[in-house]
């Protein structure tokens, strides 16, 4: 019997172009994902060098971060600078053969959720972007991390990745969620237990009954957030929800294809017995909903909780904390339910798929944003979009006072026109609370989509199990 | 890429723990379609009031320095995006090498790819270094790439490690697309197997 190996080791396995003694190890690439922030300067590399894409039908790109959401984008991006890096991408992905799904086009949308959409995204895969939110796709069973642009242009040249093999660390999160507890409460609450250092050096599978019950919507919002946990990548074995999710898509495998992937897929998991080097276990039962209240993923509190005080750390954390109350304007033991917020932005590649458009729409049946507040639906892809329109869920949104916006990273990171003015607080379903992240001196509360739809309703942080 | 092989500089103390990328260079800034140039906007947020008068207590604005070429940090230094444009600021603006007790894996390889040494040490040196850097122009740090040693002002020196082959490429300035490149034969045999093995992917 061979050795009993994890989910990771074999899709790496799978995928060694040539391994030196040290374990420095040519990666082979299978599908690499380019958006416009991060990929000019990679692509001017190759030009200086007179290279050329190795692959270019392993590489797709989508302008995402810096796109305006305002239907007005169509008559040209009035920021310069991010117009010339649209149309950068544009000539690039023209000049080298690359698909591209640009602003006009209906699938354009955040570059993680297109990936899966499109069915670019498939099991087993070793998946890359100069993005660190790649790791989405592993909700596959997908290898997938976010690189630099060095590496970006590295990939482009060689369809490969020069890498040492991360250790494995298994979060093992079992029994059933409570109502109104969601994937991003869980994704949350390892952060919260780990440290947004905790996966330094580690690829992480996510296992246990609470993770096999979620959706493919849920999982990927749990991957997407390994990287706040510091990990290289996060993954969950395929099984039928993923099969199903995958089959029929444009770049899925079709006929006997399917049936040979398939075939194969069906081998992606973690054998009984496989080394993980660190293991975290999480009762599902005992996770509720959280926000964040500092400046760092970390920085997770159960909604019933009081903004701690500076004195409830130790070593380096005291003055991190004293800092994130200080710009987050929060005075140690106010009740977090008391937390008043001016805006609401649910989208971004964390929550900014259907279901979890579906959820908001759900909490806000019958009800309306609070007067005086803005809240904006940024869905993540021009497709769930067009689905959210048929379904009827943006018209009710709308009418119950969100703005309906199109597809783009938004608000997420504030390189488009959405962003917070200094001072402003919002609650949002995107993954990061970094200083000024949404907007100079903005402030920044995570949540799930339920919650910040709990919270527009109320103009507060808010428990969304007090309103179901 | 610039070869890295021995420095002597003045290091700046900055024992803030979990400085995020986007505080290295806030996301304004990565709207540039080349890599240099964002020197002056490294730290931005810290570094400057919104009228763009410095703020005059962040550590690199202070007289001693202002020309740092050395970072000791708080943990978990570089945490959150991929952008390569934090290790072009900080190369833009002088830095060659950080020192931390953790970084954020993107970032630490980033920094590889740009001549820049990125040094991870247990806290007790960490804590001892950054004693060093408060002491500012009074306290060169020298670090030594090929015998892996930062010696302190009062003489005394700490090893660190680092990875063979990242050394290899720093020490020599290498290119390694061009040394994939060379390559070329196993990634051709690789895909030739890979087709067979699994030819929708
Ligand atoms: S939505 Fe946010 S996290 Fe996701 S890719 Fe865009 S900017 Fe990055």
């Amino acid at each position: 019997m061979s050795t009993p190996r994890t989910l990771y080791d074999k899709i790496w396995d799978d995928h060694v172009v040539r391994e030196a003694e040290d374990g420095t190890t040519h990666l082979y690439i299978d599908r690499h994902l380019v958006h416009e922030v991060t990929s000019p300067q990679a692509f001017e590399g190759l030009r200086l060098a007179g290279r050329t894409v190795r692959a270019p039908e392993k590489t797709v790109a989508v302008p995402d971060h810096n796109v305006p959401t305002d239907p007005t984008r169509l008559e040209g991006i009035e920021d310069e600078q991010s117009r010339i890096q649209v149309e950068a991408l544009r000539r690039n992905a023209r000049d080298f053969g690359i698909e591209m799904y640009d602003i006009d086009d209906h699938r354009q949308g955040i570059v993680h959720i297109v990936g899966p959409e499109q069915g670019w995204t498939q099991p087993g895969m070793t998946i890359v972007c100069g993005d660190s939110h790649t790791a989405t796709h592993g909700a596959f069973g997908a290898l997938a991390h976010g690189i630099g642009t060095s590496e970006v242009e590295h990939v482009l040249a060689t369809q490969t990745l020069i890498q040492k093999k991360s250790k494995n660390m298994l979060v093992e999160v079992d029994g059933d969620l409570a109502p109104g507890v969601t994937a991003k409460d869980i994704t949350l609450s390892v952060i919260g237990k780990t440290g947004t250092a905790g996966g330094t050096g580690h690829v992480i599978e996510y296992a246990g009954s609470a993770i096999r019950s979620l959706s493919m919507e849920g999982r990927m919002t749990v991957c997407n957030m390994a990287i706040e946990g510091g990990a290289r990548a996060g993954l969950i074995a395929p099984d039928d929800k993923t099969f199903d999710y995958v089959k029929g898509r444009p770049h899925a495998p079709k006929g006997a294809m399917w049936e040979a992937a398939m075939t194969y897929w069906k081998t992606l998991h973690s054998d009984d017995g496989a080394h993980f080097d660190t293991t975290v276990r999480l009762d599902a039962a005992e996770i509720a909903p959280v926000v964040t209240w500092g400046t760092s993923p970390e920085d997770v509190l159960p909604i019933t909780g009081v903004v701690p005080s500076p004195e409830d750390f130790a070593g380096g954390k005291v003055d991190a904390a004293r800092r994130s109350l200080d710009y987050m304007g929060l005075a140690p033991g106010t009740p977090l339910r008391e937390v008043e917020i001016d805006t609401v932005f649910i989208g971004s590649c964390t929550n900014g798929r259907i279901e979890d458009l579906r959820e908001v729409a759900r909490i806000m049946e019958g009800k309306r944003v609070k007067e005086g507040l803005r809240a904006m639906i940024v869905p993540g892809s021009g497709l769930v979009r067009l689905q959210a329109e048929e379904e009827g869920i943006a018209a009710k949104l709308q009418e119950a006072g969100f703005e309906w916006r199109m597809a783009g990273c938004s608000m997420c990171l504030g390189m488009n026109p959405d962003q917070l003015a200094p001072g402003e607080r919002c609650a949002s379903t995107s993954n990061r609370n970094f200083e000024g992240r949404q907007g100079y001196k903005g402030r920044t509360h995570l949540m799930s989509p339920a919650m910040a739809a709990a919270a527009a309703i109320t103009g507060r942080l808010t428990d969304v199990r007090d309103l179901l | 890429m610039d070869r890295f092989t021995k420095l002597t500089g003045v290091a700046a103390p900055m024992p803030l723990v979990n400085i995020d990328t986007d505080m290295i260079i806030p996301k304004q800034f990565l709207k540039t379609i080349k890599r240099t140039g964002l020197g002056v906007n490294l730290f931005d947020e810290m570094r400057y009031n919104r009228d763009g008068s410095e703020i005059a207590d962040f550590v690199l604005n202070r007289p001693q320095y202002r020309n740092a070429q050395i970072l000791v940090a708080g943990d978990n230094f570089g945490t959150g995006s991929s952008r390569e444009h934090a290790p072009w600021a900080l190369l833009d603006f002088g830095i060659r090498v950080v020192i931390s007790t953790s970084f954020a894996d993107i970032f630490y390889n980033n920094c590889f790819k740009n001549g820049i040494l990125p040094i991870v040490l247990p806290q007790e040196e960490v804590d001892k270094l950054m004693d060093d850097a408060e002491r500012g122009a009074n306290a060169v740090l020298t670090v030594d790439l090929e015998s892996q040693t930062i010696t302190g002002p009062d003489g005394g020196s700490i090893g660190f490690d680092v990875d063979p082959f990242r050394k290899h490429c720093l020490l020599n300035g290498l290119d390694d697309i061009g040394l994939t490149l060379a390559e070329a034969p196993a990634i051709d045999a690789f895909e030739a197997k890979a087709a067979a093995a699994r030819p929708w992917a």
